[in-house]
């Protein structure tokens, strides 16, 4: 059976290693701030990160991501920048999209601790909001990476 | 007329979950059923419905619209906060179960705030003005030297104080004041209504916490997924589950019977997997083999279902408006355009595909589901599963999005019909290709438009023809022209001082479920009108802006009652809610002044204006657009100006005009789905794109400070979006887009780049255009 490692807790899974592990993380975990929004790696919505990068959790088997570090939205931290920007910024509107974004994004200040726009808007446009929050999203991307050295980590 | 009076004691326990303190309960007109008992009650203050204060002081708000991202819970609390000079850190929010005492709950139509913005602040003010009459009565003072401030009542004159907490259970034994003569706070002494407070939903959003419809869990749950008939009106003839049942996961398979047609809110039907995990039930579905009666709507096909329609409008309709004589003038005008426009089906293709979980134990059901329209849901559910609307219960989680998808109740019935036939807990969550291919579209249309003007320039003729299939059609089996309701959203409403007009509805069968998206029938109809002045514009070589300031002639009020147009008004009073002529050209001259309109662009940039009245709302937006020589578009910037009476919450409404923006722009680039042999084709987000963050532009939004009564946020800013495109991607390059989605391989450059666009220059003959900044603040 292949074991998770979510949020730092083993979860061992009794299903098909051919399942996605965003089914395994809502359904058998329980862990339901990753969403579903496509099936098809087109929307963000299950944005997570898996060994320190975003995937979307929809095209990762079980059987791939095994022995890797899953952190979900729920495992960012209570008081992630990005989370804080989000909020000074209130992103959200009907939300649902959010916890892919705010994962997007953090992967992104991980890598590039002080991106350019363009790097910015390259990096989330995989990822869908039907709120049109994007303006929203970038600039609170920005201030998150402002927040100081160290600060997205 | 508002009923208040006092629940009893029970009833508000029951309703509120409080536990001591005052309770209020208000009936709102439409609330038939639940005249609230009077009798006095110690404890909680609960003056009626949508409040409580406790002995501790907390404030329980009860909000019984549905939230989708419009902020609708922070919005009422703000106005109930203030109007009960509460402290926002000691205020909870409740969200209220389907039930006719809340009054209206269908969160639909952009309407929440004119028909709660009044209610909900004499339902907090009553409660006021009851904390103000026990600190009197404690004091033995007299209530004039009573304030309430910031949950506390403060003696003016000796500077004593009692806490809302303190008072609570005193205040709930006193009567409760005739709404007629309560005094609703002064605006001088809101501290939230009109101040950007941040949406009381905001720290669950951004840590993963917020339960949208697929998110409840509990123990014992099972997951379902549908195989439904992928044309409308087909049935399961025959099935075999042999293979899906060895998937792993998957526990049972069964046929939930077709719905009669047409299907309303009810399933359309079809063989459904439960199983312990949703991939296991979907990975079942894909192992069905199931032979349909796929039923006469398998010819449906885009294409052809066009060409229907485009016979139709080039034929009389029956006409739904009509002054003075559209013919002579129109055969006599110098000048003519004529313009045909086409908008295809578009799906709602909200965010969070529709789910419920429906929980049916002891004979009572429990649905919890992303749904805008509690009661309504428990009314179909109650129908269709012969239960007694007492024994449905309906509690709305958070929505992701909502767009008039979630209004409609079919996924609902189809979690409830499983979990009454099985007798357990079922989660039902649609995939996203099953919310693309079994959707309720907003229709199809063909339109054309004929203009006239003489040789001035100036219009004196205009034909309106609409042909689209009524929405109706989707609840009853006639298949009639659309209601006045429909085509009153853009049509009938046409704004413009033409002196010869007509407008005509065309017939145009079903084929589909139909249901009105975001931005309602405007969606479609604004496309057309506001593309095709700004034809008449370039036909008279005029400034399109100028043209339409002309065009308005206002300011002026609009009785279409008088002309004999049935028009409904969205529902609402045409005296409190006039058609006013004035307000669509304040927009305009607010976005001219705001948006630099005139100023010299790059060549193949464009600047395109489109105003519209919609949900009682006025919106202009002006779009820049670039067009690179291989037709590729870029949006470097939009005005928005919404004109939206009273504004409570202006960060919402700014990003829902943010919202808009973004919403109309994926609309006129990539919206719409195609059916061939009945089916849908585009099936998920690789063939059905939305906007990203790539083609989002920088975004001005100006909002009309007014203190006119609020009108809708949620639908008005959409409509205007994909003419404007379209009438900058004209003035770029000197073609119109007249069919939607933008073919974007039309707008190659095959011609040398024309010069840009020409200044606004003086303005023409009888067109007082104000200068910048002479716009005199309505607030």
């Amino acid at each position: 059976m292949p074991a998770l490692l979510i949020n730092g807790k083993e979860h061992s899974i009794d299903a098909d290693p051919n399942m996605p592990v965003l089914w395994a993380i809502r359904d058998i975990v329980g862990l339901t701030g990753t969403k579903y929004g496509c099936g098809i790696g087109a929307c963000g919505a299950c944005t997570i990160h898996l060994g320190g990068k975003a995937v979307r959790a929809c095209r990762v088997t079980l059987a791939e991501a095994g022995g890797q570090e899953i952190t979900t939205i729920e495992g960012l931290g209570e008081n992630h920048p990005v989370q804080r920007a989000w909020e000074a910024h209130n992103v959200p509107a009907c939300g649902f999209c959010q916890p892919g974004q705010i994962m997007q994004a953090a992967a992104l200040l991980k890598q590039h601790p002080d991106p350019e726009d363009q790097d910015i808007v390259q990096a989330m446009s995989g990822n869908l909001c039907r709120c049109g929050t994007y303006q929203r999203i970038v600039a609170a991307i920005r201030t998150a990476a402002g927040a100081g050295p160290g600060a997205a980590r | 007329m508002i009923h208040v009076a006092k629940l009893s004691r029970r009833e508000a326990l029951k309703v509120l979950g409080a536990s001591t303190g005052l309770v209020l309960g208000v009936a709102w007109p439409s609330a038939d059923a639940a005249e609230p008992s009077a009798g006095a009650d110690a404890g909680v203050l609960a003056p009626n419905l949508y409040l409580t204060v406790d002995t501790a002081g907390t404030v329980t708000l009860t909000v019984a619209r549905s939230e989708m991202g419009q902020g609708i819970r922070t919005t009422f609390a703000m106005i109930m906060a203030d109007e009960l000079a509460a402290s926002w850190p000691r205020v909870l929010i409740r969200q209220a179960d389907g039930d006719p005492k809340y009054g209206d709950q269908d969160t639909d139509g952009s309407r929440s705030m004119r028909l709660f913005d009044k209610p909900l602040r004499i339902a907090a003010a009553s409660a006021r003005q009851m904390l103000v009459a026990a600190a009197a009565q404690a004091w033995r003072a007299s209530i004039a030297d009573c304030r309430a401030v910031d949950h506390e009542v403060i003696h003016m004159p000796t500077g004593r104080v009692l806490g809302f907490g303190q008072l609570a259970k005193a205040a709930s034994a006193l009567p409760i004041p005739n709404p007629d003569k309560l005094r609703l706070q002064d605006r001088s002494s809101w501290r939230y209504v009109g101040h950007m407070i941040p949406s009381v939903d905001l720290p669950g959003m951004v840590r993963g916490k917020t339960l949208y419809g697929a998110d409840v869990t509990v123990p014992g749950l099972k997951f379902a997924s549908i195989e439904r008939c992928p044309v409308y009106g087909g049935k399961v003839k025959s099935f075999d589950s042999n293979a899906a049942t060895e998937v792993r996961g998957v526990e049972r398979v069964i046929e939930i019977p077709a719905s009669p047609f047409p299907t309303g809110h009810l399933p359309l039907g079809g063989v459904a997997i439960i199983a312990s995990n949703s991939w296991a039930a979907t990975e079942g579905r894909r192992k069905l083999r199931i032979e349909w009666d796929l039923g006469p709507n398998v010819t449906h096909d885009s294409g052809a279902y066009k060409a229907e329609l485009e016979a139709t409008v080039r034929r009389p309709g029956r006409i739904i408006r009509s002054q003075g004589n559209f013919d002579a003038a129109f055969s006599g005008s110098a000048i003519k355009v004529t313009s045909e426009y086409y908008v295809p089906y578009q799906p709602h293709a909200t965010m969070e595909p529709p789910s419920a979980v429906a929980i049916f134990e002891d004979g009572k059901l429990l649905i919890l589901a992303p749904t805008q329209s509690p009661q309504g849901a428990r009314l179909a559910v109650s129908q269709y599963l012969g239960l007694k609307d007492t024994d449905v219960t309906v509690r709305p989680t958070f929505l992701g999005n909502g767009f008039g998808r979630k209004a409609f109740h079919d996924f609902i019935c189809e979690a409830a019909w499983l979990a009454k036939t099985l007798g357990g807990k079922i989660k039902l969550v649609w995939t996203r290709e099953d919310d693309l291919c079994h959707g309720y579209y907003n229709p199809i249309s063909v339109q054309r438009l004929d203009g006239g003007m003489d040789k001035n320039g100036a219009a004196i003729a205009w034909r309106h023809r609409v042909v689209f299939p009524s929405l109706n059609t989707t609840f009853k089996p006639d298949q009639s022209l659309p209601d006045a309701s429909q085509y009153g959203q853009g049509v009938t409403d046409m704004p413009y001082a033409i002196p010869n007009l007509r407008c005509e509805v065309g017939l145009a069968l079903p084929h589909v479920r139909l249901g009105a998206g975001r931005g309602g029938l405007s969606l479609e109809h604004a496309f057309a009108v506001c593309s095709f002045i700004d034809e008449m514009a370039a036909a008279a070589g005029k400034d399109p802006a100028n043209f339409l300031y002309t065009a308005f002639a206002g300011p002026r009020k609009i009785d279409l009652k008088a002309i004999g147009v049935d028009y409904p008004n969205y529902g609402a009073s045409i005296d409190d809610y006039p058609l006013d002529v004035g307000r669509l050209q304040n927009v305009l001259q607010f976005v001219m002044d705001r948006s630099g309109w005139g100023e010299p662009l790059l060549p193949r940039q464009g600047r395109g204006v489109a105003v519209h009245r919609s949900f009682l709302s006025y919106a202009a937006v002006v779009i820049v657009v670039t067009v690179a020589a291989d037709g590729t578009i870029s949006i470097p910037r939009v005005d928005l100006v919404i004109d939206c009476g009273q504004v409570v919450n202006p960060d919402r409404v700014r990003a829902l005009m943010e919202d808009s923006v973004i919403y109309g722009l994926g609309f006129a680039l990539y919206g719409g789905v195609t059916f061939r042999n009945g089916a849908v084709e585009q099936t998920n987000f690789d063939t059905y794109q939305l906007a990203r963050a790539d083609i989002t532009p920088e975004m001005h939004i100006h909002i009309v400070p007014s203190l006119q009564p609020a009108s809708g946020a949620g639908d008005p800013g959409v409509p205007v979006i994909a003419p404007a495109l379209c009438n900058a991607i004209a003035a770029a390059t000197g073609k119109r887009i007249r069919t939607l989605p933008i073919d974007t391989s039309l707008l190659k450059d095959d011609r040398p780049a024309p010069a840009p666009q020409p200044a606004a220059g003086p303005a023409g003959p009888g067109i007082p255009l104000t200068p910048a900044g002479s716009l005199p603040p309505k607030g």
